[in-house]
Protein backbone atom coordinates (compact mmCIF):
# COMPACT_ATOMS: atom_id res chain seq x y z
CA UNK A 1 0.00 0.00 0.00
CA UNK A 2 1.32 3.24 -1.35
CA UNK A 3 1.66 5.30 2.42
CA UNK A 4 3.68 8.58 2.85
CA UNK A 5 4.95 10.09 6.09
CA UNK A 6 3.13 12.64 7.61
CA UNK A 7 4.12 15.58 10.03
CA UNK A 8 4.40 13.70 13.08
CA UNK A 9 6.08 10.55 11.43
CA UNK A 10 3.69 7.95 11.07
CA UNK A 11 2.41 6.81 7.56
CA UNK A 12 -0.51 7.91 5.82
CA UNK A 13 -2.80 6.35 2.87
CA UNK A 14 -1.78 8.05 -0.32
CA UNK A 15 -3.88 7.01 -3.68
CA UNK A 16 -0.39 6.57 -5.78
CA UNK A 17 3.15 5.67 -4.75
CA UNK A 18 6.40 8.04 -5.28
CA UNK A 19 7.31 6.01 -8.92
CA UNK A 20 3.53 6.23 -10.22
CA UNK A 21 3.83 10.06 -9.39
CA UNK A 22 6.87 10.58 -10.85
CA UNK A 23 5.79 8.55 -14.44
CA UNK A 24 1.95 10.71 -14.23
CA UNK A 25 4.39 14.03 -14.34
CA UNK A 26 6.16 13.31 -16.63
CA UNK A 27 3.16 12.09 -19.03
CA UNK A 28 1.74 15.71 -18.49
CA UNK A 29 4.87 17.32 -18.94
CA UNK A 30 4.73 15.57 -22.33
CA UNK A 31 1.41 15.93 -23.16
CA UNK A 32 1.82 19.69 -22.72
CA UNK A 33 5.23 20.12 -24.38
CA UNK A 34 3.35 18.50 -27.10
CA UNK A 35 0.60 20.67 -27.12
CA UNK A 36 2.59 24.16 -27.35
CA UNK A 37 4.97 22.45 -30.00
CA UNK A 38 1.60 21.63 -31.91
CA UNK A 39 0.04 25.14 -31.10
CA UNK A 40 3.27 27.17 -32.18
CA UNK A 41 3.42 25.21 -35.60
CA UNK A 42 -0.36 25.69 -36.33
CA UNK A 43 -0.60 29.22 -35.36
CA UNK A 44 2.42 30.31 -37.41
CA UNK A 45 0.74 31.72 -40.01
CA UNK A 46 -2.42 33.04 -37.98
CA UNK A 47 -3.37 36.43 -38.72
CA UNK A 48 -3.90 37.96 -35.03
CA UNK A 49 -5.09 41.48 -36.60
CA UNK A 50 -7.93 38.92 -37.78
CA UNK A 51 -8.22 37.04 -34.15
CA UNK A 52 -8.69 40.12 -32.62
CA UNK A 53 -11.31 41.65 -34.49
CA UNK A 54 -12.78 38.33 -34.36
CA UNK A 55 -15.74 39.46 -31.61
CA UNK A 56 -16.85 42.56 -33.69
CA UNK A 57 -16.90 40.46 -36.51
CA UNK A 58 -19.38 38.18 -34.37
CA UNK A 59 -21.21 40.69 -33.81
CA UNK A 60 -21.35 42.27 -37.06
CA UNK A 61 -22.44 38.66 -38.57
CA UNK A 62 -25.16 38.49 -35.70
CA UNK A 63 -26.48 41.50 -36.62
CA UNK A 64 -27.13 40.37 -40.52
CA UNK A 65 -28.40 36.90 -39.73
CA UNK A 66 -31.45 39.09 -37.35
CA UNK A 67 -34.30 38.49 -37.94
CA UNK A 68 -34.18 35.58 -40.55
CA UNK A 69 -35.98 36.03 -43.59
CA UNK A 70 -39.07 33.52 -42.83
CA UNK A 71 -40.36 33.67 -46.18
CA UNK A 72 -37.45 31.70 -47.45
CA UNK A 73 -39.02 28.91 -45.73
CA UNK A 74 -41.33 28.64 -48.64
CA UNK A 75 -38.41 27.67 -50.86
CA UNK A 76 -36.74 25.49 -47.84
CA UNK A 77 -39.67 22.74 -48.02
CA UNK A 78 -38.05 20.73 -51.13
CA UNK A 79 -34.45 20.39 -49.86
CA UNK A 80 -35.09 19.64 -46.30
CA UNK A 81 -37.08 16.97 -47.74
CA UNK A 82 -34.03 15.80 -50.10
CA UNK A 83 -32.15 16.07 -46.92
CA UNK A 84 -34.65 13.94 -45.27
CA UNK A 85 -34.51 11.71 -48.27
CA UNK A 86 -30.48 10.96 -48.36
CA UNK A 87 -30.28 10.32 -44.52
CA UNK A 88 -32.91 7.35 -45.04
CA UNK A 89 -32.19 6.42 -48.06
CA UNK A 90 -28.44 6.53 -47.40
CA UNK A 91 -28.99 4.72 -44.01
CA UNK A 92 -31.18 1.88 -46.38
CA UNK A 93 -28.30 1.44 -48.51
CA UNK A 94 -25.84 1.10 -46.12
CA UNK A 95 -28.07 -1.28 -43.99
CA UNK A 96 -27.87 -3.52 -47.34
CA UNK A 97 -24.38 -3.58 -47.64
CA UNK A 98 -23.37 -3.88 -44.37
CA UNK A 99 -25.26 -6.85 -42.87
CA UNK A 100 -23.44 -9.03 -45.30
CA UNK A 101 -20.20 -7.11 -44.51
CA UNK A 102 -20.91 -7.93 -40.34
CA UNK A 103 -22.23 -11.61 -41.03
CA UNK A 104 -18.41 -12.17 -43.20
CA UNK A 105 -16.87 -10.29 -40.06
CA UNK A 106 -18.08 -11.67 -36.91
CA UNK A 107 -15.60 -14.59 -36.06
CA UNK A 108 -18.95 -17.37 -35.40
CA UNK A 109 -19.97 -17.02 -38.40
CA UNK A 110 -17.55 -15.99 -41.24
CA UNK A 111 -16.48 -18.52 -43.75
CA UNK A 112 -12.61 -18.59 -43.05
CA UNK A 113 -11.33 -16.35 -40.54
CA UNK A 114 -7.89 -16.64 -41.91
CA UNK A 115 -9.21 -15.40 -45.41
CA UNK A 116 -12.65 -13.62 -45.58
CA UNK A 117 -12.95 -11.75 -41.54
CA UNK A 118 -9.83 -9.53 -42.47
CA UNK A 119 -11.16 -8.58 -45.99
CA UNK A 120 -14.30 -7.77 -44.39
CA UNK A 121 -12.92 -5.84 -41.08
CA UNK A 122 -10.57 -3.88 -43.92
CA UNK A 123 -14.03 -2.72 -45.99
CA UNK A 124 -15.30 -1.95 -42.38
CA UNK A 125 -12.25 0.18 -41.35
CA UNK A 126 -11.70 1.55 -44.60
CA UNK A 127 -15.34 3.03 -45.19
CA UNK A 128 -15.32 4.35 -41.41
CA UNK A 129 -12.14 6.40 -42.10
CA UNK A 130 -13.16 8.35 -44.96
CA UNK A 131 -16.24 11.13 -43.98
CA UNK A 132 -19.04 11.42 -45.54
CA UNK A 133 -18.08 14.91 -47.09
CA UNK A 134 -14.97 13.25 -48.71
CA UNK A 135 -17.37 10.19 -50.12
CA UNK A 136 -19.46 13.21 -51.46
CA UNK A 137 -16.56 15.08 -52.98
CA UNK A 138 -15.44 12.27 -55.10
CA UNK A 139 -19.00 10.85 -55.91
CA UNK A 140 -19.98 14.42 -57.09
CA UNK A 141 -16.57 13.93 -59.28
CA UNK A 142 -17.83 10.52 -60.57
CA UNK A 143 -21.40 11.21 -60.67
CA UNK A 144 -22.05 14.42 -61.05
CA UNK A 145 -24.16 16.78 -58.42
CA UNK A 146 -27.20 15.90 -57.50
CA UNK A 147 -29.32 13.31 -54.24
CA UNK A 148 -27.86 10.32 -55.74
CA UNK A 149 -24.56 11.27 -54.73
CA UNK A 150 -25.19 12.14 -51.29
CA UNK A 151 -27.50 8.90 -50.76
CA UNK A 152 -24.13 6.63 -51.73
CA UNK A 153 -21.86 9.01 -49.64
CA UNK A 154 -23.95 8.56 -46.47
CA UNK A 155 -24.08 5.08 -47.40
CA UNK A 156 -20.38 4.42 -48.07
CA UNK A 157 -19.65 5.86 -44.90
CA UNK A 158 -22.46 4.44 -43.09
CA UNK A 159 -21.12 0.84 -43.82
CA UNK A 160 -17.88 0.95 -41.13
CA UNK A 161 -20.57 2.15 -38.53
CA UNK A 162 -23.33 -0.07 -38.81
CA UNK A 163 -21.34 -3.69 -39.92
CA UNK A 164 -18.99 -2.65 -37.07
CA UNK A 165 -21.60 -2.52 -34.07
CA UNK A 166 -23.46 -5.24 -35.85
CA UNK A 167 -20.92 -8.04 -36.15
CA UNK A 168 -20.18 -7.39 -32.26
CA UNK A 169 -23.92 -8.20 -31.70
CA UNK A 170 -22.97 -11.00 -34.04
CA UNK A 171 -20.11 -12.22 -31.63
CA UNK A 172 -22.14 -12.02 -28.73
CA UNK A 173 -24.98 -14.36 -29.03
CA UNK A 174 -25.86 -16.99 -27.02
CA UNK A 175 -24.65 -20.06 -28.75
CA UNK A 176 -27.05 -22.77 -27.24
CA UNK A 177 -29.61 -21.36 -29.21
CA UNK A 178 -27.54 -21.62 -32.37
CA UNK A 179 -26.67 -25.80 -31.34
CA UNK A 180 -30.41 -26.09 -30.44
CA UNK A 181 -31.27 -25.05 -34.08
CA UNK A 182 -28.77 -26.64 -35.69
CA UNK A 183 -29.83 -30.10 -33.73
CA UNK A 184 -33.30 -29.76 -35.88
CA UNK A 185 -30.96 -30.65 -38.60
CA UNK A 186 -31.21 -27.15 -40.16
CA UNK A 187 -29.05 -25.90 -42.92
CA UNK A 188 -26.69 -23.14 -42.26
CA UNK A 189 -28.89 -20.56 -44.02
CA UNK A 190 -32.32 -21.75 -41.47
CA UNK A 191 -29.96 -21.95 -38.63
CA UNK A 192 -29.15 -17.63 -39.24
CA UNK A 193 -32.76 -16.93 -39.69
CA UNK A 194 -33.74 -19.37 -36.71
CA UNK A 195 -30.98 -18.59 -33.79
CA UNK A 196 -29.70 -15.54 -35.16
CA UNK A 197 -31.84 -13.71 -36.09
CA UNK A 198 -33.73 -13.76 -33.66
CA UNK A 199 -30.84 -12.64 -31.17
CA UNK A 200 -29.84 -9.53 -32.74
CA UNK A 201 -33.02 -7.95 -34.57
CA UNK A 202 -32.51 -5.66 -31.65
CA UNK A 203 -29.69 -4.24 -31.58
CA UNK A 204 -30.45 -3.83 -35.37
CA UNK A 205 -32.65 -2.12 -34.79
CA UNK A 206 -31.01 0.42 -32.70
CA UNK A 207 -28.67 0.46 -34.53
CA UNK A 208 -29.65 1.61 -37.87
CA UNK A 209 -32.32 4.11 -36.00
CA UNK A 210 -29.33 5.71 -34.21
CA UNK A 211 -26.89 5.54 -37.14
CA UNK A 212 -30.93 7.37 -39.05
CA UNK A 213 -30.04 10.39 -36.73
CA UNK A 214 -26.28 10.60 -37.57
CA UNK A 215 -27.08 10.46 -40.98
CA UNK A 216 -29.68 13.31 -40.48
CA UNK A 217 -26.56 15.67 -39.78
CA UNK A 218 -24.16 14.78 -41.77
CA UNK A 219 -26.74 14.78 -44.89
CA UNK A 220 -27.55 18.38 -43.94
CA UNK A 221 -23.66 19.74 -44.93
CA UNK A 222 -22.91 16.92 -47.94
CA UNK A 223 -24.96 19.34 -49.89
CA UNK A 224 -22.13 22.16 -49.75
CA UNK A 225 -19.69 20.12 -51.85
CA UNK A 226 -23.23 19.57 -54.81
CA UNK A 227 -24.52 16.12 -53.10
CA UNK A 228 -27.65 17.43 -52.43
CA UNK A 229 -30.07 18.80 -49.87
CA UNK A 230 -30.02 21.78 -47.32
CA UNK A 231 -26.43 22.28 -47.61
CA UNK A 232 -26.70 23.81 -51.78
CA UNK A 233 -28.78 26.08 -50.41
CA UNK A 234 -26.57 27.01 -47.48
CA UNK A 235 -23.25 27.01 -50.11
CA UNK A 236 -25.54 29.56 -52.21
CA UNK A 237 -26.51 32.08 -49.06
CA UNK A 238 -23.42 32.25 -48.23
CA UNK A 239 -21.59 32.49 -51.48
CA UNK A 240 -24.62 35.94 -52.07
CA UNK A 241 -23.46 36.69 -48.19
CA UNK A 242 -27.46 36.32 -47.50
CA UNK A 243 -26.95 36.18 -43.68
CA UNK A 244 -30.33 36.23 -43.41
CA UNK A 245 -31.58 33.22 -45.24
CA UNK A 246 -28.24 31.30 -43.57
CA UNK A 247 -29.59 32.08 -39.93
CA UNK A 248 -33.13 30.42 -41.26
CA UNK A 249 -31.50 27.49 -42.65
CA UNK A 250 -29.24 26.51 -39.47
CA UNK A 251 -32.93 27.04 -37.74
CA UNK A 252 -34.03 24.67 -39.92
CA UNK A 253 -31.14 22.16 -39.37
CA UNK A 254 -31.78 22.40 -35.94
CA UNK A 255 -35.01 21.66 -35.61
CA UNK A 256 -34.70 18.35 -38.25
CA UNK A 257 -32.03 17.06 -36.30
CA UNK A 258 -33.97 17.75 -32.59
CA UNK A 259 -36.68 15.91 -34.63
CA UNK A 260 -34.82 12.89 -35.63
CA UNK A 261 -33.47 12.85 -32.22
CA UNK A 262 -37.03 12.84 -30.55
CA UNK A 263 -37.95 10.25 -33.26
CA UNK A 264 -34.66 7.91 -32.46
CA UNK A 265 -34.69 8.47 -28.54
CA UNK A 266 -38.62 7.39 -29.30
CA UNK A 267 -38.12 3.88 -31.53
CA UNK A 268 -34.77 3.12 -29.12
CA UNK A 269 -36.72 3.59 -25.89
CA UNK A 270 -39.51 1.30 -27.42
CA UNK A 271 -36.92 -1.80 -28.21
CA UNK A 272 -35.37 -1.47 -25.68
CA UNK B 1 -61.04 -27.84 -30.16
CA UNK B 2 -60.99 -31.06 -32.16
CA UNK B 3 -57.83 -32.73 -32.49
CA UNK B 4 -57.37 -31.99 -36.79
CA UNK B 5 -58.32 -28.45 -36.00
CA UNK B 6 -55.41 -28.16 -33.49
CA UNK B 7 -52.20 -26.52 -35.55
CA UNK B 8 -49.49 -29.16 -35.97
CA UNK B 9 -46.99 -26.76 -37.42
CA UNK B 10 -45.06 -23.73 -35.57
CA UNK B 11 -44.40 -20.16 -36.80
CA UNK B 12 -42.58 -17.78 -35.48
CA UNK B 13 -44.33 -14.54 -33.90
CA UNK B 14 -44.02 -11.62 -36.18
CA UNK B 15 -41.83 -8.58 -35.08
CA UNK B 16 -44.68 -6.21 -34.29
CA UNK B 17 -47.77 -8.05 -32.63
CA UNK B 18 -50.79 -6.04 -34.31
CA UNK B 19 -51.65 -6.97 -37.63
CA UNK B 20 -53.23 -3.86 -38.44
CA UNK B 21 -49.44 -1.89 -37.03
CA UNK B 22 -47.77 -4.41 -38.72
CA UNK B 23 -49.71 -3.63 -42.42
CA UNK B 24 -50.08 0.10 -42.04
CA UNK B 25 -46.10 -0.09 -41.22
CA UNK B 26 -45.19 -1.89 -44.48
CA UNK B 27 -47.22 0.22 -46.50
CA UNK B 28 -46.09 3.02 -45.08
CA UNK B 29 -42.94 2.38 -45.40
CA UNK B 30 -43.28 1.51 -48.91
CA UNK B 31 -44.98 4.33 -49.83
CA UNK B 32 -42.52 6.49 -48.41
CA UNK B 33 -39.78 4.49 -50.31
CA UNK B 34 -41.56 5.03 -53.72
CA UNK B 35 -41.97 8.75 -52.87
CA UNK B 36 -38.40 9.34 -51.97
CA UNK B 37 -36.79 7.27 -54.41
CA UNK B 38 -38.71 9.75 -56.81
CA UNK B 39 -36.93 12.50 -55.63
CA UNK B 40 -33.87 11.14 -56.86
CA UNK B 41 -33.18 12.58 -60.93
CA UNK B 42 -30.40 10.83 -62.36
CA UNK B 43 -28.96 12.12 -64.94
CA UNK B 44 -27.74 9.27 -67.19
CA UNK B 45 -25.71 11.24 -69.87
CA UNK B 46 -23.81 12.72 -66.34
CA UNK B 47 -23.61 9.49 -65.28
CA UNK B 48 -22.27 7.83 -68.43
CA UNK B 49 -19.91 10.99 -68.69
CA UNK B 50 -18.93 9.62 -64.81
CA UNK B 51 -17.65 6.01 -65.64
CA UNK B 52 -14.54 7.34 -67.37
CA UNK B 53 -13.81 9.52 -64.17
CA UNK B 54 -14.53 6.43 -62.17
CA UNK B 55 -12.20 4.62 -64.21
CA UNK B 56 -9.42 7.47 -63.72
CA UNK B 57 -9.93 7.48 -60.42
CA UNK B 58 -9.31 3.99 -59.53
CA UNK B 59 -6.52 4.16 -62.06
CA UNK B 60 -4.92 6.96 -59.65
CA UNK B 61 -5.87 4.95 -56.40
CA UNK B 62 -3.64 1.79 -58.25
CA UNK B 63 -0.94 4.08 -58.45
CA UNK B 64 -1.19 7.13 -56.13
CA UNK B 65 1.04 10.11 -56.60
CA UNK B 66 2.93 10.70 -53.30
CA UNK B 67 5.91 13.21 -54.81
CA UNK B 68 3.74 15.59 -57.30
CA UNK B 69 2.19 17.73 -54.68
CA UNK B 70 4.40 16.47 -51.61
CA UNK B 71 4.89 20.34 -50.43
CA UNK B 72 1.04 21.20 -50.55
CA UNK B 73 0.37 17.23 -49.14
CA UNK B 74 2.86 18.28 -46.11
CA UNK B 75 1.48 21.63 -45.19
CA UNK B 76 -1.90 19.68 -45.19
CA UNK B 77 -0.98 16.90 -43.04
CA UNK B 78 0.83 19.17 -40.15
CA UNK B 79 -2.00 21.72 -40.28
CA UNK B 80 -4.55 18.76 -39.58
CA UNK B 81 -2.41 16.57 -36.68
CA UNK B 82 -1.23 19.75 -34.71
CA UNK B 83 -5.01 20.81 -35.05
CA UNK B 84 -5.92 17.27 -33.74
CA UNK B 85 -3.80 17.54 -30.62
CA UNK B 86 -4.26 21.20 -29.50
CA UNK B 87 -8.36 20.64 -30.31
CA UNK B 88 -8.44 17.63 -28.50
CA UNK B 89 -6.23 19.34 -25.12
CA UNK B 90 -8.29 22.09 -25.31
CA UNK B 91 -11.51 20.90 -25.71
CA UNK B 92 -10.93 18.03 -23.04
CA UNK B 93 -9.84 20.56 -20.66
CA UNK B 94 -13.35 22.68 -21.20
CA UNK B 95 -15.49 19.55 -21.03
CA UNK B 96 -14.56 18.21 -17.92
CA UNK B 97 -16.16 21.64 -16.21
CA UNK B 98 -19.00 21.35 -18.15
CA UNK B 99 -19.21 17.33 -17.91
CA UNK B 100 -19.00 17.99 -14.27
CA UNK B 101 -21.84 20.24 -14.57
CA UNK B 102 -24.16 18.10 -16.68
CA UNK B 103 -24.28 15.59 -14.32
CA UNK B 104 -27.56 15.55 -11.99
CA UNK B 105 -26.34 13.78 -8.94
CA UNK B 106 -23.27 16.25 -8.49
CA UNK B 107 -24.49 19.32 -9.82
CA UNK B 108 -27.15 21.70 -8.62
CA UNK B 109 -30.10 22.58 -11.11
CA UNK B 110 -29.22 25.60 -12.42
CA UNK B 111 -25.48 24.75 -13.32
CA UNK B 112 -27.40 21.57 -14.66
CA UNK B 113 -29.38 23.38 -17.27
CA UNK B 114 -26.64 25.77 -18.31
CA UNK B 115 -24.43 22.67 -19.02
CA UNK B 116 -26.74 20.50 -20.59
CA UNK B 117 -27.71 23.76 -22.61
CA UNK B 118 -24.25 24.02 -23.89
CA UNK B 119 -23.60 20.20 -24.83
CA UNK B 120 -27.05 20.32 -26.86
CA UNK B 121 -25.91 23.64 -28.60
CA UNK B 122 -22.58 22.06 -29.59
CA UNK B 123 -23.91 18.57 -30.65
CA UNK B 124 -26.48 19.77 -33.01
CA UNK B 125 -24.29 20.93 -35.70
CA UNK B 126 -22.22 19.38 -37.96
CA UNK B 127 -18.47 20.66 -38.13
CA UNK B 128 -18.52 22.10 -41.22
CA UNK B 129 -21.20 23.77 -40.15
CA UNK B 130 -19.22 25.20 -37.28
CA UNK B 131 -16.49 25.59 -39.21
CA UNK B 132 -18.36 28.00 -41.60
CA UNK B 133 -19.21 30.33 -38.53
CA UNK B 134 -15.46 30.69 -37.23
CA UNK B 135 -13.55 30.90 -40.39
CA UNK B 136 -16.20 34.08 -41.06
CA UNK B 137 -14.87 35.46 -37.39
CA UNK B 138 -11.06 34.36 -37.37
CA UNK B 139 -10.25 34.04 -41.20
CA UNK B 140 -9.18 31.42 -42.92
CA UNK B 141 -6.15 28.92 -41.63
CA UNK B 142 -6.01 25.90 -39.03
CA UNK B 143 -6.84 28.15 -36.40
CA UNK B 144 -10.58 27.95 -37.35
CA UNK B 145 -10.67 24.34 -37.32
CA UNK B 146 -9.27 24.71 -34.13
CA UNK B 147 -11.99 26.68 -32.32
CA UNK B 148 -14.27 24.27 -34.51
CA UNK B 149 -13.15 20.78 -33.06
CA UNK B 150 -12.64 21.93 -29.77
CA UNK B 151 -16.27 23.26 -29.70
CA UNK B 152 -17.54 19.76 -31.17
CA UNK B 153 -15.37 17.88 -28.85
CA UNK B 154 -16.72 19.91 -25.92
CA UNK B 155 -20.17 18.86 -26.80
CA UNK B 156 -19.39 15.12 -27.35
CA UNK B 157 -17.06 14.22 -24.10
CA UNK B 158 -19.43 16.27 -21.88
CA UNK B 159 -22.32 14.41 -22.93
CA UNK B 160 -20.74 11.02 -22.22
CA UNK B 161 -18.74 11.70 -19.14
CA UNK B 162 -21.79 13.46 -17.42
CA UNK B 163 -23.98 9.97 -18.52
CA UNK B 164 -20.96 8.08 -16.86
CA UNK B 165 -21.30 10.21 -13.75
CA UNK B 166 -24.76 9.90 -13.81
CA UNK B 167 -24.18 5.95 -13.44
CA UNK B 168 -20.82 5.71 -10.87
CA UNK B 169 -22.17 3.66 -7.82
CA UNK B 170 -23.59 5.77 -5.59
CA UNK B 171 -22.40 2.99 -2.26
CA UNK B 172 -18.76 4.83 -3.11
CA UNK B 173 -19.53 8.29 -3.44
CA UNK B 174 -21.99 7.70 0.05
CA UNK B 175 -18.72 5.98 1.89
CA UNK B 176 -16.46 9.04 0.63
CA UNK B 177 -19.39 11.74 1.30
CA UNK B 178 -19.51 10.15 5.50
CA UNK B 179 -16.22 10.48 5.93
CA UNK B 180 -16.76 13.83 5.71
CA UNK B 181 -14.87 15.21 2.50
CA UNK B 182 -15.52 18.27 0.78
CA UNK B 183 -16.78 18.40 -2.69
CA UNK B 184 -14.28 18.42 -4.39
CA UNK B 185 -12.64 15.67 -2.26
CA UNK B 186 -15.84 13.78 -3.10
CA UNK B 187 -14.74 14.01 -7.27
CA UNK B 188 -11.70 13.31 -6.42
CA UNK B 189 -11.80 10.18 -4.64
CA UNK B 190 -14.95 8.74 -5.47
CA UNK B 191 -16.38 9.76 -9.09
CA UNK B 192 -13.24 10.23 -10.67
CA UNK B 193 -11.44 6.85 -10.26
CA UNK B 194 -15.02 5.28 -11.26
CA UNK B 195 -15.13 7.12 -14.75
CA UNK B 196 -11.01 7.50 -15.42
CA UNK B 197 -11.27 4.35 -17.48
CA UNK B 198 -13.52 5.00 -19.66
CA UNK B 199 -12.94 8.53 -19.61
CA UNK B 200 -9.39 7.95 -20.87
CA UNK B 201 -10.57 5.54 -23.93
CA UNK B 202 -13.24 7.94 -24.88
CA UNK B 203 -10.20 10.90 -25.00
CA UNK B 204 -8.23 8.05 -26.90
CA UNK B 205 -12.30 8.06 -29.37
CA UNK B 206 -12.18 11.67 -29.59
CA UNK B 207 -8.61 12.09 -30.65
CA UNK B 208 -9.60 9.46 -33.56
CA UNK B 209 -12.89 11.59 -34.37
CA UNK B 210 -10.59 15.07 -34.76
CA UNK B 211 -8.29 13.46 -36.88
CA UNK B 212 -11.44 12.53 -39.34
CA UNK B 213 -13.08 15.91 -39.21
CA UNK B 214 -9.86 18.03 -39.60
CA UNK B 215 -9.75 15.95 -43.05
CA UNK B 216 -12.85 17.68 -43.78
CA UNK B 217 -13.36 21.49 -42.24
CA UNK B 218 -10.33 22.23 -44.92
CA UNK B 219 -13.61 21.95 -47.57
CA UNK B 220 -14.59 25.19 -45.82
CA UNK B 221 -11.13 26.92 -45.56
CA UNK B 222 -10.53 25.69 -41.82
CA UNK B 223 -7.29 24.66 -42.66
CA UNK B 224 -6.07 20.66 -42.93
CA UNK B 225 -5.46 18.27 -45.45
CA UNK B 226 -9.47 18.70 -46.75
CA UNK B 227 -8.47 21.66 -48.36
CA UNK B 228 -5.21 19.82 -50.16
CA UNK B 229 -7.66 17.42 -51.08
CA UNK B 230 -10.51 19.23 -52.66
CA UNK B 231 -7.85 21.12 -54.54
CA UNK B 232 -6.71 17.99 -56.14
CA UNK B 233 -10.19 17.04 -56.78
CA UNK B 234 -10.93 19.94 -59.05
CA UNK B 235 -7.50 19.97 -60.78
CA UNK B 236 -8.60 16.23 -61.70
CA UNK B 237 -5.37 15.22 -60.24
CA UNK B 238 -6.69 11.57 -59.14
CA UNK B 239 -3.21 10.06 -58.36
CA UNK B 240 -2.66 13.12 -55.88
CA UNK B 241 -6.05 12.71 -54.29
CA UNK B 242 -5.82 8.80 -54.01
CA UNK B 243 -2.51 9.39 -52.01
CA UNK B 244 -3.78 11.79 -49.87
CA UNK B 245 -6.64 9.61 -49.01
CA UNK B 246 -4.34 6.49 -48.70
CA UNK B 247 -2.48 8.70 -46.05
CA UNK B 248 -5.80 9.73 -44.11
CA UNK B 249 -6.87 5.95 -43.94
CA UNK B 250 -3.73 4.58 -42.99
CA UNK B 251 -3.00 7.63 -39.91
CA UNK B 252 -6.69 6.82 -38.97
CA UNK B 253 -6.33 2.86 -38.70
CA UNK B 254 -2.72 3.38 -36.97
CA UNK B 255 -4.98 5.94 -34.69
CA UNK B 256 -7.63 3.50 -34.33
CA UNK B 257 -5.33 0.33 -33.55
CA UNK B 258 -2.98 2.14 -30.91
CA UNK B 259 -6.30 3.31 -29.14
CA UNK B 260 -7.74 -0.08 -29.08
CA UNK B 261 -3.99 -1.30 -27.45
CA UNK B 262 -4.00 1.44 -24.69
CA UNK B 263 -7.41 0.56 -23.82
CA UNK B 264 -7.08 -3.09 -23.71
CA UNK B 265 -3.98 -2.00 -20.91
CA UNK B 266 -6.37 0.02 -18.88
CA UNK B 267 -9.50 -2.15 -18.82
Amino acid sequence: MPTARAADGASAWRRTTRAQDLLRWFAWLLLAALFVFSWNVMTKDTIWAFVRDAPAQAADIGGRMMPPRWSYIVQLSRPLWDTLSIATLGTLLAILLAVPVAFLAARNTTPSVMFVRPVALLIIVATRSINSLIWALLLVTVLGPGVLAGIIAIGLRSIGFVGKLLYEAIEEIDHAQVEAVVATGAAPAQVIDYAIVPQILPAFAGISVFRWDINIRESSVVGLVGAGGIGLNLEASLNTLAWSQVSLILLAILGTVLFSEWVSAKVRHAII
Amino acid sequence: MSIAAYPDTWRRPPFIASATWRWAIYLGALAYLVVAAGAVDINWARLAEGVARAGRLFVGFLSPNFTARWSDIALGMEESLTMTVTSTVVGILVSLPVGVGAARNLAPLPVYLVCRAIVALSRSFQEVIVAILFVAMVGFGPLAGFLTLSFATVGFMAKLLAEDIEDIDPAQAEAIRSTGASWLQLVNYAVLPQVMPRLIGLCLYRVDINFRESAVVGIVGAGGIGATLNTALDRYEYDSAAAILIIIIVIVMAAEYASSFVRKGIG
